[in-house]
């Protein structure tokens, strides 16, 4: 017989994703805990209670939270949902990216410099409208679309002065003139369970910013490429974001570990916490 | 069904059941954000802004 599992949940705040998380935990009797990663702490010398979970399902809002608490799971030997390298890949647009190239993915077209001297050159060489990012950053915080060298040269100034030294990252993209929306699929393990288009009259299509969903048809082309995106990151729970470029066809924009699901699980009908769930119990299992 | 006063304006707002600590609800008079911190008696305080890394 199997022993009983236990698994963790770690968490900031109770949205509803948690709620249905719970619930979804407690309707299969699962032993859980819920951690509050404003209340724990990691004391590196005694991580005998962390190794007593099975896995920790990771689900804070704060970038860093999580995957520094990640960082410490893995290093303690505690599988996690996501892993550490996940989290660290999909929160870093930089780094998703680099993955991105390294596998043949299709991305926009992006540059990187660090100096605001060198970051004008390379958009001057991408020409204009183009977009610079933060490479840490979510719910379209922070984006800039730039239209010209005098917009150029400001954005820069700014970042650089007025922001972290993780502002001087310059993160330059193409600008995308996509057809008033783009596509979000939710990706567990080898299966892409839904998709939504999130559109917008607005450039900025976060839910977030107040794109609206509507359910998308999981073409051939939309699931293939939305797992090889998740594959080249690392796979886990992932939110696979596509955009439809007006020459180049579907690519990839970016791809989320902590996904918000609140629109995606009712428009879809898809239990979509039921099978992070499952999915969680199947990698503290494969592991225990 | 619980109330609790919203420490920015002090409106009552009535809890609905199956509330949970951790839950953050706006005030539907001052629009803040305030988090459930206790139940039983059931508790807020004013939630924490948004921080730069938040986000999926």
């Amino acid at each position: 017989m199997q022993r009983r599992l236990k698994l963790g949940v770690l968490f900031s705040r109770v949205r509803v994703e948690e709620k249905w998380i719970f619930g979804a935990m407690e309707k299969r009797g699962i032993d859980y805990d819920r951690l509050d990663d404003r209340l724990i702490h990691f004391d590196l010398n005694v991580p005998k209670p962390w190794q007593d979970y099975d896995a920790v399902l990771e689900r804070s809002i704060s970038y860093n939270s999580g995957l520094y608490a990640l960082r410490l799971l893995n290093a303690f030997g505690v599988p996690t949902v996501n892993t550490a390298s996940v989290a660290e890949i999909c929160g870093d647009k930089l780094m998703t990216s680099a993955a991105l190239m390294r596998d043949g993915v299709p991305q926009p077209h992006n540059a990187t410099a660090f100096t605001p001297e060198a970051a004008l050159e390379a958009i001057e060489a991408f020409g204009y409208p183009v977009v610079l990012k933060p490479v840490v950053g979510s719910w379209g915080r922070l984006l800039a679309k730039v239209n010209d060298r005098d917009a150029a040269e400001a954005v820069l100034e700014h970042k650089s002065t007025l922001g972290s030294v993780q502002h001087s990252v310059f993160y330059i993209q193409e600008y995308i003139e996509k057809p008033g929306r783009d596509i979000r699929a939710v990706v567990i393990g080898d299966r892409v369970l839904t998709a939504m288009y999130r559109k917008s009259e607005h450039w900025i299509t976060n839910t977030a910013r107040g794109g609206e969903g509507e359910l998308c048809p999981i073409t051939p082309e939309i699931e293939a490429l939305s797992l090889r995106a998740a594959q080249s990151v690392g796979g886990g729970v992932l939110a696979v974001d596509l955009v439809e470029h007006p020459e180049r066809g579907l690519i990839v924009n970016e791809i989320n570990h902590t996904m918000e699901f609140h629109t995606m699980q009712p428009l879809s009908g898809i239990d979509i916490a039921g099978e992070i769930v499952e999915y969680v119990i199947s990698v503290a299992r494969e592991y225990a | 069904m619980s109330t609790v006063t919203c420490p920015e304006c002090a409106a009552e707002i009535t809890l609905e059941e199956g509330i949970e600590v951790g839950e953050i609800l706006v005030c539907s008079d001052c629009g803040v954000d305030l988090e459930i911190t206790a139940l039983e008696p059931a508790t807020v305080q004013l939630a924490p802004m948004e921080q730069e890394d938040w986000g999926e």
